[in-house]
């Protein structure tokens, strides 16, 4: 391995098609980012020139600002967001824990009924689900959003999480048991903090498609103060005209908070894709 | 008193049955080693003892009382693991208090134990750093700290020496020895190597696939094995087996001797042809074929012995000892 990295040759190439990726995939953002300042005419003349003082303009900004309540909309999405992976890898934590850790009966059955989440999309089940949130008067609450994210997360949480957990040493958590630690402070202060990796990239995995998602919002949450950002960006999508600026100016600023988000994750996320390889 | 006692203790994980009636008694103060192959269920035996797994069967007893039911934590008992099991998220100090300080002591036992355990030890410099900032003999030693703070009534060790390197792995195991001499404590100590059973124990229990083979000073089991496998498994290099026949035409029982019992004589009743010669300066070994049987000789002093030769052997009949087929010590 040392012999293939020192060689030029392959350190150009191998910076080259990484450089090349990164460009291909940064492509797409770059000419959202670059269009939602520009007037409605040069977006459509010369989409992919940068903004120069004749085609420069926050119109798009400024019509997000104005209409609707945007900053709602972002609280929303935040809140919404942040909550269900909060829930997720709580729970999604417990549950690995407790069936790596503990021999009981059906233990294996109920670890492949939880992964078998993994292979069914939750949206067959939308009207069961609208059924129930009705039911339970949670239509048009944050709840009902929260709620379904999690059943969403869980199943691949566990499944990831566990396998993480079964490398956690034995000998750390008996040495924890002989010294009379309750099995919840050993879960909370000597297991979560070595699987932190597992649960950055479980994080990273569940926020985006929570984040960007339409569905659930619009058919369970679609009144006005609780609408998210990519349900609220919608209004600028008309079925005759659409508002392009605002809705290149939307989508600006909706890529900010997933990005902080993942950056504070990166470096865990790193290490918990490549601890499998490297160890 | 007797500070351990088992009573016919049998453990299956589901359907392997990997403990097999084991009874023993530990006495106060006993050095007390477990010995046997990789897999034969030692750590399984210590965890039971700890109350880490719960016996299938069978009674548990720590000084006087049975504790099968007591939770790990008020067993009086400290263990030391082979791969440390230190809290990464604590210092060496916060390390050697955390079990103190769930059983509720003051400050003032907590500060005098943690003073006297780290003088002990030699571990005063490193109170305040994490174990990753720490060499593996002192992680060991960190280890073995945690355990002497709770003044347990029986300390268990785990292979505690199998991560060291041989250097520090002598030195440690002289620590131990002299750790329970300074403490008296009673220990239980667990490890595949039989130089550390043979050095450190008072009492040795032999075990093979979850049974006890044989109990006693390592001197007795030595002299007297009961049976081929404790013969073969206790000193080193470990005892040669073959034939009987060999020696005389019609035995049909297998001889054992020991290697250390073998000479190099030219009447000798054994000849055999050398494969290998290890000089180790004191000491010279040679490995030689008696037909098919590859058998050791451990000659004193350096000998001129060239692979490719033929030797002849010879014993003492009285240091010979005699099995028959199924292994059993035949008398
Ligand atoms: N939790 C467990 N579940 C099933 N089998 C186990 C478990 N722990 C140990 N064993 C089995 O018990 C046997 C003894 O293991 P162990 O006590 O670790 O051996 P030793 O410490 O002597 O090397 C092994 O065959 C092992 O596979
Ligand atoms: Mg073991």
């Amino acid at each position: 391995m040392n012999k293939v990295r020192s060689n030029p040759l392959n350190t150009v190439a191998m910076h080259g098609a990484l450089i090349l990726y990164t460009l291909i995939a940064l492509f797409p953002v770059f000419i959202i980012l670059i269009n939602s300042f520009k007037d409605r005419r040069s977006i459509f003349r010369e989409p992919l020139a940068l903004p120069n003082s004749e085609s420069f303009s926050t119109i798009g900004y400024e019509t997000v600002l104005q209409q609707g309540d945007f900053f709602l909309y972002f609280q929303n999405s935040m809140i919404v967001t942040v909550a269900s992976l909060f829930f997720v890898l709580l729970f999604g934590a417990m549950a690995a824990y407790a069936l790596s850790e503990y021999r009981f009966r059906g233990n294996m059955l109920m670890g492949l009924y939880l992964a078998l989440g993994i292979m069914i999309p939750i949206r067959i089940g939308t009207v069961a689900i609208l059924e129930m949130m009705v039911a339970t008067g949670l239509v048009n609450t944050l709840w009902a959003l929260i709620l379904v994210y999690t059943a969403q997360g869980l199943p691949l949480a566990v499944f990831i999480l566990s396998e993480f957990m079964r490398q956690v040493s034995d000998d750390l958590k008996n040495a924890g048991r002989i010294d009379g630690l309750s099995e919840y402070t050993i879960f909370f202060r000597l297991v979560l903090p070595l699987v932190r990796p597992a649960m950055a990239t479980v994080a990273v995995f569940n926020m985006i498609p929570i984040w960007n998602d339409l569905w659930f919002p619009l058919i369970l949450a679609p009144a006005e103060e609780t609408k998210t950002l990519t349900l609220g960006s919608q209004v600028f999508i008309g079925q005759f005209v659409t508002d392009w600026n605002a809705v290149l100016s939307a989508l600006s600023m909706a890529i900010l908070p997933v990005l902080i988000l993942y950056i504070i994750f990166s470096r865990q996320l790193i290490r918990g894709i490549t601890s499998g390889a490297v160890k | 008193m007797t500070a351990l006692s088992l009573k016919n203790v049998n453990k299956s994980f589901g359907k392997v049955h990997v403990l097999k009636d084991i009874n023993l008694d530990v006495e106060e103060g006993e050095f007390v080693v477990f010995v046997g192959p990789s897999g034969c269920g030692k750590s399984t035996l210590l965890r039971v003892i700890a109350g880490l797994e719960d016996a299938t069967s069978g009674e548990i007893s720590i000084g006087g009382e049975v504790m099968n039911l007591t939770p790990p934590s008020k067993r009086g008992i400290a263990m030391v693991f082979q791969s440390y099991a230190l809290y990464p998220h604590l210092n060496v100090r916060g390390n050697m208090t955390l079990a103190l300080k769930q059983e509720g002591q003051s400050k003032s036992v907590i500060e005098e134990r943690v003073q006297t355990a780290s003088k002990m030890l030699n571990l005063e410099p490193y109170l305040d750093r994490y174990p990753s900032e720490l060499s593996g003999g002192q992680r060991q030693r960190v280890a073995i700290g945690r355990a002497i703070v709770r003044e347990p009534k029986l300390f268990l060790f785990d292979e505690p020496l199998s991560n060291l390197d041989a250097a520090l792995r002598m030195n440690t195991r002289i620590e131990i020895a002299n750790l329970h001499r300074q403490l008296g404590a009673s220990m239980i100590y667990v490890t595949h190597d039989q130089t550390e059973a043979m050095t450190l124990a008072d009492k040795i229990v032999v075990l093979r696939d979850g049974r006890v083979e044989q109990i006693g000073s390592p001197m007795e089991l030595y002299n007297n094995p009961a049976n081929q496998f404790v013969a073969g498994f206790l000193g080193s290099p470990s005892m040669n087996f073959f034939p009987a026949g060999i020696v005389q035409s019609g035995d049909d029982r297998i001889m054992g001797i020991r290697p250390e019992d073998l000479f190099l004589a030219d009447d000798g009743i054994l000849s055999a042809r050398v494969s290998h010669v290890e000089k180790l300066g004191g000491d010279t070994n040679v490995i030689a074929h008696l037909n098919d049987h590859q058998i050791t000789a451990r000659l004193f002093g350096q000998h001129a012995v060239e692979e490719g030769q033929d030797l002849r052997l010879g014993f003492d009949p009285q240091s010979a000892y005699h099995f028959n087929t199924q292994g059993a010590r035949l008398y």
